[in-house]
């Protein structure tokens, strides 16, 4: 077998976590922008935009669960409460976008960590049943308190306005992506530092972890404070994308939807955020283009996404547990032994090793 | 004076139960679960540069005391001073901070970290980089990070456990894996170290090794032993106490422990306590 020579050293990203996450993400820019500007209709821009509003909400979610063992089912609510700050502040408020978007981040952060403290005591099940409720709950108080929320008629959201003779769709989708890779950069850091250490030590061992001096209720605070925050962005992304924050718009569905995509993408990787991501974007537009294909009625569709959407999700489960990024990793850590290593005297070694 | 020069073992044996050199108190310390006392009046020290075993059978309260000392369980009554402050309230994860490492009974290892990010999150007590820092991923976080890293890699080396480095748990022999959550205990640089049946487990060999492995660490730290393996405490320790349905019922060198009738009853039982007895009088006569 021909060996393949590795990849020289000026090619290996550098170590030191910003300036490699910054590279990557300059890097994703850059085809984001061809993607958006260039190849796509303007209609499928506004689904890249969407993609990216989904993998903010799922690498928080991803970070909590995947890394730090906490499951979720109330993103969808944490994603409301973004959403309705950004919708409230848009209203009463002329602050500027960046300000709005940071003050909602902060609002839902701020509701995780209220849900997280009791989140620190329930493990399984019960926070799962915990963070149910949240989700079936919480919009509901944007129909009970009509005055301020405006019940089914929701808050109207003010897209931001671009400069120059830029489509504002265009620029909307631009910020959003904007936003998903400066928060995939910020999780990534995140992750790599010991914060990161320690929330996957706090989810393999608590008492190990304690012993080794980590706070284990404030280590699971601050995942959900985390994740709470990318939810909160996510959500504020979404009300400016449909224009208008009603409680209809975070049915618990929503947030069931969220956690499937995480799972689906990879749990615990940032890569598998939008994996999942491009999934919940375009699993329904496949259903509704096979539905119609097929000669069923509009009343066929909504089905038909929720169907695809399982049976890709057994199929991944089947194929990959890890999720798709878990699999990809897999394939590449297999072609990296195949064709970068050379293969008897690396046999023999993994073989003494293993042997002890 | 206690603890003043004349050789180890002469200066251990004079020993009063308690010294101003002691590292660790525990004073009068009970416990009680549904009605049955798991610890009656335990009072035990380990001093610096001291390894004291703790032994006793099943049941005994070994592992009870253990989780007293490290907050797991709060006493009824009784005492624990650590560098003559008292520990009240404290919880598992104050003891990082105060120089109290505890290695666990099974391997307590985290499967999802390799070995050597495992032995770097015991230095939790040295991390010094906030949340802001390391989300922004700057040089102050990243730099303490590749520090611990390479800590973390000269203890693995230290201990001939550097080419496992990069793997995971699970993937490594279970004495492999004591000895990677021994190094993640010493990681921390502690000044007391609790270790919690560390030979289960473990071959002749491997635990003759670990001996040597603490008694070198004696230069270092206190250590307090749980364990049932004799031969290991015996050559170990320098000071022995036993426990038998939470009561201290011998404390003292090796030596005299196991010349202590009491402590053959509890392990063997009364009558044949009785007939070793009369077999060692009759070896004497």
């Amino acid at each position: 077998m021909p060996k393949i020579p590795r990849p020289p050293k000026w090619f290996h990203l550098p170590r030191q976590p910003l300036v490699r996450h910054l590279i990557l993400a300059i890097v994703a820019a850059g085809g984001f922008y061809l993607l958006t500007n260039d190849i796509l209709s303007t209609y499928n821009t506004v689904l890249v935009g969407e993609i990216a509003f989904y993998a903010i909400a799922l690498g928080g979610l991803s970070i909590l669960t995947g890394a730090n063992g906490q499951i979720s089912f109330g993103h969808g609510a944490l994603m409301a409460v973004g959403a309705y700050t950004a919708a409230l502040l848009m209203v009463h408020t002329h602050f500027n976008l960046v300000l709005e978007l940071l003050i909602a981040i902060g609002a839902a952060a701020i509701a995780g960590v209220i849900v997280g403290i009791p989140a620190t005591r329930l493990k399984g099940p019960y926070l799962a049943g915990m963070t149910l409720i949240l989700a079936v709950g919480l919009p509901l108080l944007g129909n009970q308190y009509g005055s301020v929320f405006n019940g089914d008629q929701g808050l109207v959201t003010t897209p931001p306005s671009p400069p120059g003779s830029v489509n504002p769709e265009l620029w909307l989708t631009w910020i959003e992506i904007l936003g998903a890779l400066v928060i995939m950069v910020l999780l990534a850091n995140l992750m790599k530092s010991r914060f990161g250490r320690m929330f996957r030590a706090v989810r393999d061992d608590e008492v190990a972890a304690s012993l080794a001096g980590i706070h284990v209720a404030r280590t699971k605070v601050i995942a959900f404070a985390v994740s709470a925050g990318c939810a909160g962005l996510a959500g504020a992304f979404l009300a400016l994308s449909s224009g208008v924050v009603s409680s209809g718009e975070f049915p618990l569905s929503l947030s069931i939807e969220i956690l499937a995509g995480m799972v689906l993408g990879g749990a615990g990787t940032l890569v598998g955020a939008w994996w999942g991501g491009i999934a919940l974007v375009f699993f329904p537009q496949w259903a509704s283009s096979i539905s119609k294909a097929a000669g069923l009625g509009t009343g066929g569709n909504a089905y038909l996404g929720t169907i695809i959407f399982g049976a890709v999700l057994v199929l991944v489960m089947m194929l990959a547990p890890s999720g798709i990024q878990g699999g990809f990793r897999r394939v590449g850590s297999f072609a990296d032994r195949r064709l970068f290593r050379p293969r008897g005297g690396d046999v023999t070694k993994s073989l003494q090793t293993g042997s002890e | 004076m206690p603890g003043a020069g004349n050789g180890m073992t002469a200066a251990h044996t004079a020993r009063a139960l308690h010294d101003a050199s002691d590292e660790l108190r525990v004073s009068e310390l009970s416990v009680v679960f549904g009605g049955l006392a798991a610890l009656d009046g335990v009072s035990l020290s380990v001093a610096k540069g001291e390894i004291v075993g703790v032994i006793g059978p099943n049941g005994a309260g070994k592992t009870t005391l253990f989780n007293v000392i490290c907050g797991f369980v709060r006493p009824e009554t009784g005492t624990i001073t650590f560098r003559n402050k008292p520990l009240r309230h404290h919880q598992p994860h104050d003891l990082a901070k105060l120089g109290i490492a505890r290695t666990l009974q099974g391997v307590g290892l985290f499967r999802g970290l390799t070995v050597v990010e495992n032995v770097v999150a015991g230095a939790q007590r040295r991390v010094r980089a906030g949340i802001v820092s390391a989300v922004i991923g700057g040089w102050r976080s990243s730099r303490e990070e590749m520090a611990l890293r390479r800590r973390a890699l000269a203890i693995l080396e230290e201990m001939d456990l550097d080419e496992h480095a990069d793997r995971f748990p699970a993937a490594l022999p279970y004495g492999i894996q004591k000895r990677v959550a021994l190094a993640r205990a010493l990681m921390s640089d502690p000044d007391l170290l609790l270790l919690d049946e560390p030979a289960s487990g473990l071959s002749e060999h491997q635990m003759d090794d670990l001996g040597s492995m603490v008694r070198e660490l004696r230069s270092r730290m206190g250590v307090l032993l749980v364990e049932h393996h004799m031969d290991l405490v015996m050559s170990t320790c320098d000071r022995i106490v036993v426990l038998n349905f939470g009561r201290v019922i011998a404390a003292g060198t090796p030596a005299e422990v196991q010349r202590d009738p009491e402590v053959t009853t509890a392990y063997l039982g009364e009558d044949v306590s009785a007939v070793h007895q009369n077999a060692g009088d009759d070896g004497d006569a």
